[in-house]
């Protein structure tokens, strides 16, 4: 094994979500105060990245397109036992839909050269697209496999793959390089041990901008991304909360009534 | 934008060992629709092998056209082929729409293709609009469902949607007339990636969430395995199927098939009925869209009660043993009279 990229994006604490409010002027979303985490099926891809390593060799390296203040995230994933870790940060890229990302991050790839497995999570929790493996993939020319589940290393430079679909399994037979999204169910995520946090800190984060990557502007950034915010809302729901009160025994006849009145079992 | 340029709306047509995944005719219905309102044709994109015998169900249930790949390499689903395939269509032919399943397949082969095309892609679409102009407008749950965005994507074409498996209707299957066209197929030498070994198939039983009429769901609030299965009885009572949040799942309570949400299900069944489920948007995403919501919550503050028609503010287990015998009751008594009348 040569290398291993791990794509890692830095996305808001979920347990603090309900903390987001939107600006009603801007129509973006409020997100002060709110905590990065690693994503986390991220977590799962850098750790099938490290068992690789473990029984190949290679090295492990992170890539991540974010705003400066992610070094935080990047040095946890450091910690968990990457090698080094290359993160993506320049205001041209502010605004990038899935398209435009999956450019930067190819291109992030490109610098980083030599490897033989890009890992991602299947899914961001904030941005939620699943779209980034598939079209890393495309912009790299390289094939590539969403929902694994399982990874085995075969001979010297192919992958037996196991990708869970509905109802069921498909096993497939990969060369590399290849691009791989993994699900939860693929791994359970170390621990990061002390000693990781503390090595973790002489751990090299080479920091690039557009000038290092050269992206055709046109394609990055608000004026590189195809789809558009065309509006945002906080959901409301309308609906007809009627509260059935009483003693148990009103409030079942009730209930009775009203499952009568959805027409779903006849009377 | 080109000459070819039309505005039609077509609906990638998935199946698997021969059969029609149901988002498939879910999207035609939603197409059809769309179609109607700017007068333009329906387009199901068939690709396989031995997949023409689909093709007029997919014309029955709302495709003006079908155009069919049919290739003993493309028998199984493999993403390059299929990317390819869908790429030469789509270029040949410049549908102005461009919806997809957000399945398994779906959310793999979408975004390569959209890619290559190098258009806009939404992911997960629970609702499609126009407007004024006619532009499709996407709406998408972020933030685990807190939020909805609405996604236009007005400069590039195809506009191209992944959609949630249960967020659109079907129309019912009638008789109708549609052109199906065989598709030359053309696949070039190169690598087409990974190759399969094998496909396994776990069979699941039972009546699937997505088509029951009634659902009950249950969350962590129902507290054990056993009380679980007054749930079940309960929904068998309506004759539904029985739902879960995330944290019975997890508990073995029930099965992952189950679960309602973001990362489960899209349900919208005429009734719902929610036991022990606080409403976090997760879940709320998959339910929201069901016809009549009732709610027993022992938390009078619940937030689910913010999304439902009927609040039952009580401990369920209150609650459900009189429901169920009440319903037995009244459900024998239906019975017995149709009996003496039939007499
Ligand atoms: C990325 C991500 C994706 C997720 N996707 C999904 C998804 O698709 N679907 C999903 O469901 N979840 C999903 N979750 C989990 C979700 O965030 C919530 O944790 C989950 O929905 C909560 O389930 P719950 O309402 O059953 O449990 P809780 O939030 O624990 O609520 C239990 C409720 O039961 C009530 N209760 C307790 N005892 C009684 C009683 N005796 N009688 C009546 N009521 C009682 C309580 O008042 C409480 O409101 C996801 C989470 C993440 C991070
Ligand atoms: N900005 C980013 N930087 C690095 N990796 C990313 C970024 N956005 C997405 N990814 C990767 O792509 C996966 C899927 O994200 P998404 O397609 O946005 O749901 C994530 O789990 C990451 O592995």
């Amino acid at each position: 094994m040569n290398r291993i990229i791990v794509c890692v994006k830095p996305v808001p604490d979920p347990k603090h979500w309900d903390k987001v409010s939107m600006d009603p002027e801007t129509k973006t979303l409020k997100r002060e105060g709110i905590p990065n985490i690693m994503n986390p099926l991220d977590k799962h891809a850098l750790e099938a990245a490290l068992a690789l390593r473990e029984s190949h060799g290679g090295e492990v390296v992170l890539l991540s397109m974010a705003p400066p203040f992610a070094k935080t995230t990047i040095r946890e994933g450091l910690a968990m036992g990457a090698d080094r870790a290359v993160l993506l940060s320049d205001r041209v890229f502010a605004g990038s839909d899935s398209l435009a990302t999956a450019e930067i991050l190819a291109a992030g790839c490109r610098w980083i050269g030599g490897f033989d497995i890009v890992l991602c999570g299947n899914l961001s929790i904030d941005g939620s697209t699943a779209q980034i493996c598939s079209q890393l993939a495309e912009m790299l020319d390289l094939p590539n496999v969403m929902h694994v589940t399982g990874m085995e290393e075969s001979g010297e430079d192919n992958l037996i793959i196991t990708q869970k679909i509905e109802n069921g399994y498909v096993k497939l037979f990969s060369g590399f390089p290849v691009v791989l999204s993994v699900r939860k169910e693929v791994n359970k995520p170390r621990y990061i041990p002390f000693t990781g946090i503390l090595a973790a800190e002489s751990k090299e984060i080479t920091m690039l901008s557009n000038k290092d990557l050269c992206v055709d502007p046109e394609r990055i950034g608000l004026k590189g991304s195809p789809t558009k915010m065309a509006g945002l809302e906080v959901r409301k729901f309308e609906r007809k909360k009627e509260k059935l009160e009483g003693t148990v025994d009103d409030i079942v006849e009730k209930l009775v009534e009203r499952i009568y009145q959805c027409g779903v079992i006849e009377c | 934008m080109d000459e070819k340029r039309n505005r039609d709306v077509w609906v990638f047509a998935e199946q698997r060992n021969g059969e029609l995944h149901d988002v498939s005719l879910e999207l035609l219905g939603k197409a059809r629709d769309l179609a109607d309102k700017t007068g333009s044709k329906v387009i199901a994109v068939l690709i396989g092998y031995h997949v023409r015998k689909l093709a007029q169900t997919l014309v029955n249930h709302g495709a003006d056209v079908v155009f069919v790949a049919d290739d003993t390499r493309l028998e199984n689903y493999r993403l390059l082929p299929y990317t390819h395939v869908f790429e030469s269509l789509i270029k040949e032919h410049g549908p102005d729409v461009v919806l997809i399943g957000a399945t398994a397949m779906g959310v793999e082969l979408a975004p390569r293709v959209a890619a290559r095309i190098r258009t806009g892609l939404s992911a997960h679409c629970i609702d499609l609009k126009l407007d004024e102009n006619g532009n499709l407008l996407q709406v998408v749950p972020g933030w685990g469902g807190g939020v909805v965005a609405t996604i236009a994507c007005p400069d590039h074409r195809p506009q191209m949607s992944t959609v949630m498996p249960g967020a659109m209707k079907a129309l019912p299957e009638e008789e109708r007339e549609g052109r199906i066209e065989e598709m030359y197929v053309d696949l070039p030498d190169s690598n087409m990636g990974p190759e399969i070994l094998g496909i396994e198939r776990v069979v699941a039983g039972e009546q699937p969430l997505e088509k029951a009429e009634v659902v009950v769901a249950g969350g962590w609030g129902v507290g054990s395995e056993e009380n679980w299965s007054l749930l079940e009885e309960l929904a068998r009572l309506l004759g539904g199927a029985v739902g879960a949040t995330r944290p019975p799942v997890d508990e073995g309570w029930a099965r992952e098939g189950q679960m309602v949400g973001q990362s489960g299900k899209t349900i919208r069944p005429t009734l719902y009925i929610g036991v022990g489920i606080s409403g976090v948007m997760h879940h709320v995403v998959g339910m929201d869209q069901s016809k009549n919501i009732i709610s027993i919550n022992s938390n009078p503050d619940a937030d689910i009660f913010e999304a439902s028609d009927v609040i039952v503010a009580e401990d369920f287990m209150k609650i459900l043993p009189p429901l169920i015998r009440e319903l037995k009751s009244r459900v024998k008594s239906w019975r017995s009279i149709n009996i003496s009348e039939e007499k």
